[in-house]
């Protein structure tokens, strides 16, 4: 198991069935850039085996990430990763990143503690996601 | 392609009590297949049926196309591991290796070490020493380096400690993604299988209650809560598995090949352990059937 890029987890308590939790720490790791083009993800049998799942959950996962042009697999060799996720904002993130770090200082100099921190981020995100969909609604 | 195990109306009778009733399987090779039901609801009856440790009081039964135990040719290509994970507890692991060698024409002997190996057993230890983990994963071992096309387990892990548990899995799930060979095994759990089996068949009051792939079973099956009313008045197209009620509202498990389109129903998925029990609740509710050799209408 040299050079592995990525470990997969389950969760058995999130109602998530595994081949979907397989997809979505893919989809996550590529989102996040620790996933790059020419790598290699874990061999099924390797994954099979460490999870104790069914291979043909883990081959159902590679074959759907396969249809979604997120990877590619070479026979008798293993499953490469071929497309990305960030949509090429990858660079943005580290501005974004301490833009964010000096407006968490500020929240905690103003008295917010972690949970009003939370909320205040969650609702915040909540109602400009549905202004971002609201409009889209209206403009088409 | 040959179903592993093909069934019609199979029965086994013991004096006059059924042990296993009116079962018919047809379950396509490629599977890792959990054989669930609670104590005594005929998984066993139905493995050694599948072994041809025992001839069956009805129906038929084939095995890989063949006549289960029927000849050196048919025993080779079912490996089978019996509860409890029997060893010669006089003999080391080395000597059962020997001991595989000869008695399994198509014995992997590199298969055969490289797990010894990875399991870290020293050869030279009396199976009688070894832990009930070891015990377990060193039978998984002889069962797997016959290389069989069909693997039978009964009840592998049911005296497993939750760590020994995992590791038998793991050490099955490598073998599966290794050697492609199907696996038919049984539980009274179903938590014990959720990762392991891609193919489930409930068995309670010695009939199949239900058998499909998961993956089928849990796009086919729905919670559905609402007002209450009687299950009788919903439409034919869905089949009740259990239902509960309170004095206004009902929730139903629910069989349906396409969505419940009814705005009244607030519709959700269920889990295989959920689905599970409530076809061994719905067995455990109509006793009236016990021991008569009617066919059900749950069946696949």
């Amino acid at each position: 198991m040299e050079d592995l890029v990525i470990e997969f987890h389950l969760d058995g308590r999130s109602g998530v069935v595994p081949y979907l939790q397989l997809i979505h720490q893919v989809r996550h790791a590529l989102r996040l850039g620790l996933l790059h083009k020419g790598e290699q993800l874990p061999k099924v049998k390797d994954v099979a085996a460490g999870l104790a799942i069914n291979p043909n959950t883990v081959l159902k996962a590679y074959r759907e990430l396969e249809y979604e042009g997120l990877v590619a697999a070479r026979p008798g060799v293993g499953t490469f990763v071929t497309g990305t996720l960030d949509g090429g904002s990858l660079a943005a993130h580290g501005p974004l990143r301490r833009e964010l770090q000096r407006w968490l200082a500020r929240a905690r100099r103003a008295g917010l503690d972690d949970e009003s921190i939370e909320a205040l981020f969650a609702s915040t995100f909540r109602s400009a996601s549905e202004d971002v969909e609201g409009t889209g609604r209206w403009a088409g | 392609m040959t179903a592993v195990i093909q069934t019609e109306e199979l029965g086994k009778r013991y004096r006059t009590r059924w042990a296993l009733a009116g079962c018919t399987l047809s379950i396509p090779a490629g599977h890792v297949v959990g054989l669930v039901g609670p104590n005594g609801a005929g998984k066993t009856t139905l493995i050694n049926l599948a072994t041809g440790m025992l001839a069956p009081s009805a129906g038929t039964i084939e095995v890989l196309g063949g006549r289960p135990a029927a000849g050196p040719a048919q025993l080779a290509r079912v490996g089978y591991l019996a509860q409890d994970a029997p060893l010669y507890a006089g003999l080391s692991v080395a000597d059962h290796l020997r001991l595989g060698a000869h008695l399994n024409p198509g014995w992997d002997a590199e298969l055969a070490r490289s797990r010894v190996d990875r399991l870290d057993l020293d050869p030279r230890q009396k199976a009688g020493t070894l832990s009930g983990g070891q015990r377990a994963q060193l039978a998984l071992t002889l069962a797997v380096a016959k290389r069989p096309e069909l693997l039978i387990l009964d009840e592998p892990v049911a005296s497993l400690d939750p760590l020994a548990r995992r590791e038998f899995l793991q050490g099955l799930m490598e073998a599966v993604a290794e050697q492609e060979v199907s696996v038919v095994l049984s539980s009274h759990l179903i938590s014990d299988l959720e990762r392991a089996c891609d193919y489930v068949v409930v068995l309670a009051d010695s009939r199949v209650r239900v058998a499909g792939p998961v993956d089928d079973l849990l796009a086919t099956h729905h919670l559905l809560s609402g007002p209450r009313r009687d299950p009788a008045s919903l439409p034919g197209a869905l089949q009740v598995i259990s239902a509960s009620h309170t004095d206004v509202q009902s929730t139903l498990l629910v069989r349906s090949s396409g969505p419940v389109l009814d705005p009244a129903w607030a519709m959700s998925g269920v889990g295989l352990e959920d689905l599970v029990l409530a076809y061994m609740q719905q067995a455990a509710a109509r006793p009236a059937l016990r021991n008569s050799h009617r066919r059900l209408e749950v069946q696949k």
